[in-house]
């Protein structure tokens, strides 16, 4: 049966340059690069090569670049860094209420330690408002945490403003930008960023690697202690194979960019096109233009969005839900949820993220099945057509939803 | 995750769809939790000679309202109300732990249809 992947804001392929660089830093150089030897020095050297591509990737200095194992321990390193190294100044940040949990957890835990934290709510389109932002800001706030884009319905944040209000106010500004670096160009100089997660499973790179961009001169605290690696800012020897791996990605993923994201845009208006065209009672969520270009994100009303995912499946698609019921717990996504979307139509909603090596035909083949199978699954649920009318709407007993 | 008798019953639902002037109908869940039952019966004679469902939720949840009216059909009313959701689940060769909490309230909508009927009945 044919295979589509459209999965990539979950994960990416590693390409096959890159690995083929990473087995070669695996078997042949296998150095630890703090020994002084001639192996040490040979991977310390592809090390420091490697932070140069991944510096170049978002305009940074090389020595502002500290690998880390991925955007969740980046997050962490942000975010407490800076919370533990200017508790003095101040104990308040300021998130969003759709940050990925690798940022909202970190702040309840900093909550416990006696930070306050300040969740912004955002627009039905996902986006936050810089009014909101601004009256959240007060003498004891240290740093706004705002991600670039979201993972889930792919809004774009205005990043530029939020960084140009923190520098006014002198207020560090961190961005998650898992979802977005090597997808679509970052600027940290002139984005005003001072912080910035990346990490190397989203753009064909390997998972267990990631980095943290620190701007020379940000006042922050390690969170891992041990050997002296990364200048003290991240103990631990170096992933070699997955920073060169980084570094080769970094490096694709800058040259090709511009042919990258013109094509996977292209993709993905075909498919919203489709989708809306084909289908009746969809909605799309996430910001009609300021999105990620692989990024869709639909809410088929009446009905559930696990069926969605497990029909499509059976026909060989591979996709992503923020329904409750592949998450394990019984409320949809905090993202849709947090849109204003209902939990009904929050349950029905399917992400199709795609990736450069999607094809036209993979969009054909999508727009040629989802109809069927929303159709049949909308014939068996009783939220859909006439029978809507009945209405007896007992309370759940089971989880308490009214 | 799922069974192959869950992935049957759900890629191959059985008894979809409704009964116009049903004896009884029966509907459990809420959009909240995105778990929806409805069952309809035809009853005569105490026997359950018909039924069917309808089913807004995951997989879980269509293959137990599917199960469960495959269990009933042909039982009295008495019979039927002795099927749990346990053994709704234990009939699909069992369910992920997390799935028995909300997607498997098929026995729950069987026995709102008979209390349904029930009430029809008396007045």
């Amino acid at each position: 049966m044919k295979r589509i992947y459209f999965d990539h804001s979950a994960t990416t392929p590693v390409d096959r340059e890159v690995a083929d660089l990473m087995l070669e830093y695996m078997t042949d150089k296998y150095g630890n690069p703090s020994s002084v030897h001639s192996f040490g020095r040979e991977t310390r050297k592809a090390i420091e090569e490697a932070r140069e591509k991944v510096a170049a990737l978002i305009n940074a200095s090389p020595n502002e670049i500290f690998f880390t194992s991925g955007g969740t321990e980046g997050d962490n390193l942000a975010i407490k860094g800076v919370a533990y190294a200017n508790r003095k100044k101040g104990n308040h940040i300021i998130t969003t209420q759709i940050e990925h949990h690798a940022v909202l957890h970190t702040c309840e835990y900093l909550e416990k330690q006696g930070f306050t934290v300040t969740y912004l709510p955002v627009d039905e389109h996902a986006m936050v408002r810089m009014e909101d932002l601004k009256n959240a800001i007060t003498d004891k706030t240290i740093l706004i945490s705002v991600m670039f884009a979201n993972n889930e319905v792919g809004t774009i944040q205005p990043i530029k403003e939020i960084g140009q209000l923190a520098k006014e106010k002198g207020i560090y500004f961190h961005t998650d930008a898992v979802q977005v670096a090597g997808n679509y160009p970052i600027d940290v100089k002139e984005l005003n960023i001072d912080l910035l997660t990346l990490s190397g499973h989203k753009f064909y790179a390997s998972k267990g690697i990631g980095a943290l961009y620190i701007r020379r001169g940000v006042k922050i605290e390690e969170i891992q202690h041990g050997g002296g690696h990364e200048r003290n800012m991240r103990a631990g020897t170096e992933n070699v194979p997955g920073i060169v791996g980084l570094g080769k990605a970094a490096e694709i993923a800058k040259r090709d960019m511009e042919k990258k994201v013109t094509y996977i845009q292209g993709l993905r208006d075909k498919l919203i096109a489709g989708v809306m065209e084909k289908i009746p009672h969809v909605k799309l969520n996430g910001h009609p233009e300021c999105r990620m270009p692989g990024n869709a994100n639909f809410s088929f009303l009446y009905i559930e969005g696990e069926s969605l995912l497990l029909n499509l499946d059976l026909k060989g698609i591979a996709a992503s839900s923020g329904s409750a019921c592949t998450s394990g717990s019984l409320d949809p996504s905090h993202v849709l949820l947090a849109m204003g979307l209902t939990h009904e139509v929050a349950h029905g909603s399917l992400r199709v993220s795609l990736g450069r090596g999607n094809t036209e035909e993979d969009i054909n083949y999508f727009l040629e099945v989802v109809p069927e199978i929303v159709e049949r699954l909308r014939s068996m649920s009783p939220l859909y057509g006439s029978a809507a009318e009945f209405k007896p709407s007992n309370p759940c007993t089971h989880c308490h939803h009214q | 995750m799922y069974t192959e008798k869950v992935m049957d019953h759900f890629t191959n639902p059985r008894n979809v769809g409704e009964i116009k002037n049903a004896s009884g109908v029966g509907e459990v869940g809420n959009a909240k939790c995105g778990d929806i039952m409805r069952i309809y019966l035809q009853v005569d004679n105490d026997i359950i000679t018909d039924v069917k469902f309808k089913t807004f939720g995951c997989g879980a949840a269509i293959a137990t309202s599917s199960m469960v009216t495959e269990m009933v059909k042909g039982k009295t009313l008495d019979e039927a109300l002795e099927i749990s959701n346990q053994a709704v689940a234990e009939a699909l060769g069992g369910l992920p732990p997390a799935k028995m909490h909300c997607s498997n309230l098929a026995a729950d909508a069987l026995h709102e249809a008979i209390k349904d009927y029930i009430a029809k009945k008396g007045k």
